[in-house]
């Protein structure tokens, strides 16, 4: 029973991909705060100007379990530039919707990628 | 699949026994209890009477002082706005505990922008009112106090028979809201010296949209719904039968077999709660040790997010409840509801923390083989969230750190 989620957010959140850190990572963005429910750390590598590889950890609800998982699988194998204009609204979609109240969750995922991004640029000017 | 149902305190099963009470008047006898002229309207009418003895039984009121509502809500709305306005020459001044249902504190707001005044009143943290901080906060204007009498999210009984005694000594009308506690342990409203009871079928194995308010007699209220002069006037609209069948059925198997129910209940509870205690690690109970609804187990795991835990637990075929902000609100309109719970929050939990708690509530129906198999999984499910956790993974690398 997929409950009040799609069955793709149910399927991210109990099968969530790019769990967990890179060592050494080009870019980190932590985005959130437990205390408002959820919290969300993104780690990616950048080669060439592409990410090739990303992952996180997220404390937080089912939705954004769900949305972290989504972004990863999204902004792998994107140039910077084409991950930075990922917004909320595609992850959501790419999880074929989410709950009104839930929106929030994608705006962190969004977030989190422009956060981890504007890591990477601070420790590779230029 | 399992089929755990742990989240009686949302509702509980319809007891089928039950059921065979309520199913004469849908068909059969469908009178109207106003139109007692007749064989149809009398049955009707008899049928409401019968169900008024039994809920009055339950509670050892007398039957003429049972009004039955639309459910819990209503009989809240009913006693807060009516008594209210019903004693409004007498003072404007009202004294609520903090962990009260919404359909308490949401009644007041109508009155605070009438000029009400309320005065919170504070619990510790194990979520208990001190009957001496009533005493302080009642004034000459006061007319009325409401404090639970057991709370559904963490548990916790209130010293209700305390409480109605300072307010009887202070000519102060005590509401206390019955709902989760009525069915489950003993509620007597000359003990408990109240003079507003709210009562709910659905939670003690009757009918969904039924329940009563207990008005003492000699009690005013101002009627809340404008009708008909059914309820003494209290109340108009023609009665729910069947349900109020229901609930008079339900009312009697409870007096009988509540001490029973409840033995059980304690037993499974304590299963859960030393289970729990001893196989998942940060873990923190909420509400009072002791002084609790039997089978409630009330928790929040570090770490951990209430709404995650609820979905996996879910996919093992565990429904539970959560005071989580997510979660509880999960239908709400826009992310303005999402608020961590009032109730977590009165009894001090950090806020970081209040969107973890999970409440497990137990019905007569439950076996030790359920305890036992959700005793299995939430290790495993607290496990897997904190393997995916940020904070999680902070608090681990300082433990290593700290050489700890």
């Amino acid at each position: 029973m997929a409950g009040p989620y799609s069955a793709k957010v149910m399927d991210h959140f109990m099968n969530p991909r790019n769990v967990g850190e890179i060592e050494n990572a080009d870019g980190v963005g932590e985005v959130g705060n437990p205390a408002c429910g959820d919290m969300m750390r993104l780690y990616v590598k950048v080669e060439e100007g592409r990410i090739s590889d990303a992952k996180f950890r997220t404390f937080g609800c089912g939705a954004a379990i769900a949305s972290s998982s989504m972004l990863t699988e999204m902004i792998k194998g994107k140039t910077v530039d084409e991950a930075r204009a990922i917004t909320n609204r595609h992850v959501a979609d790419a999880l074929d919707g989410l709950p009104p109240v839930k929106i929030h969750c994608s705006v962190m995922a969004e977030e989190a990628v422009k956060a981890a991004l504007d890591d990477y640029a601070r420790k590779h000017p230029g | 699949m399992a089929h755990i149902f742990f989240d009686h305190i949302s509702t509980t099963p319809l007891d089928p026994r039950v059921f065979e009470e309520m199913k004469p008047y849908f068909l059969e006898w469908y009178g109207n209890p106003s139109s007692h002229i007749h064989d149809q309207g009398q049955a009707a009418l008899k049928a409401v009477d019968a169900a008024r003895t039994r809920v009055a039984g339950l509670i050892h009121a007398r039957p003429q002082e049972i009004v039955f509502t639309s459910g819990a809500t209503e009989a809240n709305n009913l006693a807060i706005k009516g008594a209210a306005e019903a004693y409004e020459k007498r003072g404007r001044h009202i004294v609520v505990s903090e962990v009260e249902h919404f359909s308490v504190m949401n009644a007041l707001l109508p009155l605070r922008n009438r000029g009400y005044e309320v005065t919170p009143l504070k619990v510790d943290s194990d979520g208990k009112a001190d009957p001496e901080d009533v005493r302080r906060a009642i004034r000459p204007d006061t007319i009325l106090v409401s404090v639970m009498h057991a709370n559904s999210e963490i548990g916790t009984i209130e010293p209700v028979a305390e409480i109605g005694r300072i307010a009887r000594e202070r000519e102060v009308l005590f509401h206390t809201d019955a709902t989760a506690s009525a069915g489950h342990i003993p509620l007597d409203v000359e003990a408990a010296g109240a003079d507003l009871v709210t009562l709910s079928a659905h939670n003690f194995y009757g009918p969904k949209g039924v329940g009563a308010l207990y008005v003492r007699e000699g009690v005013r209220l101002a009627s809340q719904i404008d009708g008909g002069f059914q309820e003494r006037g209290f109340r108009a609209g023609t009665e729910n039968v069947p349900g109020i069948a229901g609930m008079g059925a339900a009312a009697a198997i409870a007096k009988e077999e509540m001490a029973p129910w409840a033995g059980k209940l304690r037993r499974l509870g304590k299963r859960l709660w030393d289970g729990i205690g001893a196989t998942v690690s940060h873990l923190h109970f909420t509400g009072h040790p002791v002084d609790r609804l039997p089978g409630h187990v009330s928790f929040w795991v570090e770490y951990a997010e209430g709404e995650s835990l609820l979905l996996f637990l879910n996919v093992h075929g565990v429904m539970a409840a959560s005071g989580s902000a997510c979660s509880s609100n999960l239908r709400g309109r826009d992310e303005e509801d999402l608020v961590a719970s009032p109730v977590l929050r009165a009894i001090g939990v950090p806020s970081d923390i209040c969107t973890g708690s999970i409440t497990f509530s137990l019905g007569k129906g439950n076996t030790e083989e359920e305890v036992d198999s959700v005793l299995r999984v939430l290790p495993v499910i607290a496990k897997r969230l904190w393997e995916m956790s940020p904070t999680y993974l902070d608090y681990q690398k300082q433990k290593v750190q700290g050489g700890g």
